[in-house]
């Protein structure tokens, strides 16, 4: 039995005085990919951010393996240049040599494709490459979302988080989402997430969150 | 991570040379409309030229902490900061260090510019500058613990005030005082004392309180 990436376990949620999830039951195993699908308003990103811990105001239990989270919010300081960006975030979370217990489970971990990637190679994988030196605040939308998908590619951990990834891309990049995840899931890793466009992911499964009115 | 964080935000800082510059054309602003106001009285103005540079200080340092956190707020890097930036300790003082280097301790530089032009006596001079070396670590570190808590609620810029205003008296309080005694040539080592005193606590306890804020700010958004 594979141990089990994410669990929803129960989770009840109101917000702003209504409820969105009654008694949500959700699994992620590795392989899994599951698209969240609803309404604007629905629950999507509250989800999300319940399973990076960014939200807790809900019942029942949420656990999550080691992650990475993409929401709404690049995580992209404009300041910074891509390559920056991707430096420090990599030393800021991945930081092993200073802090083991941040480690990744090598259990699941060694299998995955990504992770161990330069900044530089990370750049290139997502269609950046030859701009790592100039300042974000000098790139488009779609480009700053490029950036915070190369984060995925950084350091291997199994599950991915990924809020609305699509948005602000070109057909080039939603394409290059779909890959990543399909490759993901195929190394063994777990992908959760939410979407208003179909995944053509071949393992991808849907999840509609009725919320709405 | 503090290295690592420190240099990051040093980056930062001389890329948005204009915002950092702030808090410090405030302070000289300030002080020479102070200068301007007293007219020719030049012996009052230098009574209370302590009590001027003291506030002046502390005004243009919850300037400068308003913005502390707001960019990385805005740009979501701060949700990836508290969900990744380990251990958290080192990482806020990293960023609290850095606000501290290009306005506490900048001030600190610019303070003997301050006390030639509000007249201040030369024999208070070493113990204004020691005073605030001392004391401005305290005024950071006790800011952005309320920083952290305001940076997700529009408008913060008044209720961070209020809320670091009686937190931030004691410094002040013990700030002028010495900044008085030494200028009557008596010895102000016991308030040089208390602003070293707190500085080291805010320091130890602070960084803990600032990243629980930022994980509230977080989670609030």
């Amino acid at each position: 039995m594979c141990s089990a990436l994410l669990t929803f376990a129960e989770v009840s949620c109101a917000r702003g005085g209504r409820q969105l999830f009654e008694r949500f039951n959700l699994t992620l195993k590795a392989g899994d990919c599951v698209a969240l699908r609803g309404a604007n308003g629905s629950g999507k990103s509250t989800l999300l951010r319940a399973a990076a811990g960014l939200f807790a105001d809900f019942n029942g239990a949420v656990d999550a393996a080691s992650f990475h989270y993409v929401g709404h919010k690049h995580g992209v300081s404009a300041l910074l240049s891509p390559k920056e960006n991707l430096l420090m975030h990599e030393r800021l979370a991945g930081s092993t040599r200073w802090w083991p217990a941040a480690a990744p489970e090598a259990a699941v971990g060694d299998a995955l494709p990504f992770g161990g990637v330069s900044a530089a190679q990370a750049l290139a994988q997502v269609g950046l490459g030859g701009a790592p030196d100039t300042a974000c605040s000098q790139l488009s939308e779609g480009q700053r979302r490029r950036v915070a998908l190369a984060r995925l590619l950084l350091e291997r951990r199994p599950l991915w988080l990924l809020d609305e990834p699509l948005t602000a891309l070109d057909a080039d990049g939603r394409r290059l989402v779909q890959e990543l995840i399909t490759a993901h899931c195929q190394a063994g890793g777990a992908v959760l997430c939410a979407t208003h466009q179909a995944l053509s992911c071949p393992s991808a499964t849907e999840v509609q969150l009725g919320g709405g009115a | 991570m503090f290295a690592v964080q420190f240099r990051r935000e040093w980056l930062c800082v001389l890329r948005s040379k204009d915002e950092a510059l702030n808090p410090l054309v405030f302070l000289f602003l300030a002080a020479s409309l102070f200068a301007i106001g007293f007219g020719g009285s030049s012996d009052r103005l230098g009574e209370a030229a302590p009590a001027i540079i003291w506030v002046l200080v502390l005004l243009a340092n919850l300037l400068s902490l308003e913005a502390l956190f707001r960019r990385d707020f805005e740009d979501g890097a701060l949700e990836q900061f508290v969900l990744f930036a380990q251990p958290q300790f080192a990482a806020v003082l990293g960023k609290v260090a850095v606000q501290w280097c290009a306005c506490g301790l900048a001030m600190t530089l610019l303070a003997p510019l301050l006390a030639l032009m509000l007249n201040l006596s030369a024999a208070a001079l070493p113990t204004l500058l020691l005073g605030l070396l001392l004391g401005t670590p305290a005024l950071s570190l006790i800011g952005a613990v309320g920083a952290a808590l305001t940076v997700g609620l529009g408008g913060g810029g008044v209720l961070l005030a209020l809320l670091l205003a009686p937190l931030h008296l004691p410094v002040l309080v013990f700030g002028v005082s010495a900044t008085l005694d030494g200028g009557a040539g008596l010895a102000a080592t016991a308030q040089l004392y208390w602003l070293a005193g707190i500085s080291v606590l805010a320091l130890t306890l602070t960084p803990f309180a600032t990243a629980a804020a930022l994980r509230i700010s977080v989670e609030r958004s």
